[in-house]
């Protein structure tokens, strides 16, 4: 399949403003599971008004949320799929640059030291483009994650030894949770990356945090951890917006690498409750947007 | 618990008057300031011509349109999208504005720290919890952006907002030192060993 670049940065374009818009399916199922089993009437009361807020947001068209987050593209490229990267890495900044003129939305991204805002929700780096491969296909799949601020303000690494054992993992995951309070946006998706290098580890804790409520990881090691952990956090009774209740968290998912025999490198991110992400998907039937 | 409609702005015994747990309406003016704004006012000696005594403002850097000024639009921009940001990168500033430019509500989410629930017990002002995330519903309540001040920093410029309904807010933290973060958060901490003990991990 020959990828049309003019129509990527059409997608990619639409995908910013699609993620900024609508909450996954997935999602939304995870606001039923938790509203129905909130005791606290605070946390209760918060979890309607975000409930609500999903639906205005669809009745008037509007953003969700009115931060406009770091625009990330994940790009999955088929085997079969013929194009130029260096091109297609151009057509979505331009993509990105669009949405955030043409909406017009506002741009979050500033330069590091100057802090000079382009206007555009791009600079030096940013967007940020994840680039992977598959086997045997002829899609070209674009996922796009606005990731707000609020939750991305609360990531940590621990470069903890190998002595400490799991239990320094198991540990940390608590502790961060406790240290965000009402900060991330609660209830959140925490992301724990588990082994790697520093640098995996932070990039695994993104990954965890942004997939889809009800996925697992296929490691059953990481399995196992998602579901004690999920079960741990939402004993400590932060709630909605860290104001008290039993939905702390939607859920803990955890990706693992390989590490080495030294390490044992813990990193946790997290997503807030408004965890948007669109997906566009190229076949050689055409062009098809989703989650 | 009660529940107060306030016209902006407020005095001082307003501001007091208020209990953890109570819930407060705004309508009236309310000024929408952020980082940018409060680091080139406190740290860099800019100022602002607005006044904001007895005045509320909201953490918040909005999604806006530039439409040009007209009646409808005085300032020229159209509100987009306005929501309420993390208010705990702004702590140091909560008592420098209310000492000087005589704030008496801060409207954000998830809390503020000591230092602020000191300068509401000294000053007289409260913190009042918005749903952050849900700032669809938050645009609903923003009738128009009056003006605007220091716009060179766009989109951390100073706004002055026109808010029919804005709320309920919950008082998360009042003016007797009180806070829900601080009860809400010893309360969790309490609850970590046991939290660790269900993974089989001893508290250290």
């Amino acid at each position: 399949m020959k990828v049309d670049l003019k129509e990527v940065e059409e997608a990619c374009k639409e995908l910013y403003i699609r993620a900024l818009k609508l909450l996954p399916p997935d999602i939304k199922d995870g606001f039923k599971r938790l509203d129905a089993t909130e005791t606290d009437a605070t946390g209760k009361a918060i979890l309607g008004t975000m409930i609500r807020n999903i639906k205005v947001a669809e009745e008037n068209q509007n953003l969700l949320c009115q931060d406009t987050g770091i625009p990330i593209y994940n790009v999955t490229i088929g085997s079969d799929v013929e194009v130029d990267g260096y091109k297609l890495k151009q057509a979505i900044v331009k993509g990105c640059e669009r949405a955030t003129q043409e909406h017009p939305l506002r741009s979050s991204v500033v330069h590091p030291v100057t802090r000079k805002n382009q206007h555009t929700s791009s600079g030096r780096r940013v967007p940020v483009i994840n680039l992977d491969f598959v086997e045997d296909s002829e899609t070209l799949s674009i996922e796009m994650i606005p990731k707000g601020s609020g939750s991305e303000n609360n990531s940590w690494l621990k470069m903890a030894v190998p002595a400490d054992g799991i239990d320094a993992v198991k540990t940390f995951v608590v502790d961060c949770v406790l240290d965000a309070g009402g900060k991330t946006c609660p209830p959140t998706i925490v992301g724990v990356g588990v082994g790697g290098t520093a640098d995996l580890c932070v990039h695994l804790s993104k990954i965890a945090a942004t997939r889809p409520l009800g996925s697992h990881c296929e490691d059953p090691e990481g399995a196992r951890l998602e579901a004690e952990l999920s079960s741990a956090v939402n004993q400590l009774g932060v709630g909605p917006q860290g104001l008290g209740g039993d939905s702390t968290s939607f859920a803990v998912h955890v990706e693992t690498a390989a590490t080495h025999i030294t390490m044992n490198p813990v990193a946790v991110n997290m997503q807030c409750h408004s965890a948007r992400r669109a997906r566009a998907t190229f076949t050689p039937k055409g062009l098809s947007y989703g989650f | 618990m009660a529940h107060y409609d306030f016209n902006m702005p407020i005095g001082e015994a307003d501001a007091r008057r208020l209990e953890l747990n109570d819930t407060v309406t705004l309508n009236g003016t309310l000024y929408g300031i952020r980082d940018a704004t409060q680091i080139h006012m406190f740290d860099r000696g800019r100022t602002t011509r607005f006044d904001m005594k007895g005045h509320a403002v909201v953490h918040t850097a909005p999604n806006v349109k530039w439409v040009g000024e007209t009646a409808a639009h005085p300032s020229g921009y159209a509100p987009i999208c306005i929501g309420t940001t993390t208010s705990a990168r702004m702590e140091r500033f909560t008592r420098p504005l209310m000492e000087q430019y005589g704030v008496r509500i801060i409207i954000g989410k998830g809390g503020l720290s000591e230092g602020s629930s000191d300068a509401f017990r000294d000053v007289g002002g409260v913190y009042l919890a918005i749903v952050g995330g849900a700032a669809a519903l938050e645009t609903t309540w923003v009738e128009q952006i009056e003006e605007v001040d220091l716009d060179d920093l766009n989109p951390e410029s100073l706004w002055k907002f026109r808010v029919k309904g804005f709320g309920p807010l919950l008082v998360s933290m009042d003016s007797r030192g009180g806070s829900l973060y601080t009860q809400v958060n010893n309360a969790a901490r309490d609850k970590r060993a046991a939290a660790l003990a269900s993974l089989g991990v001893k508290a250290s």
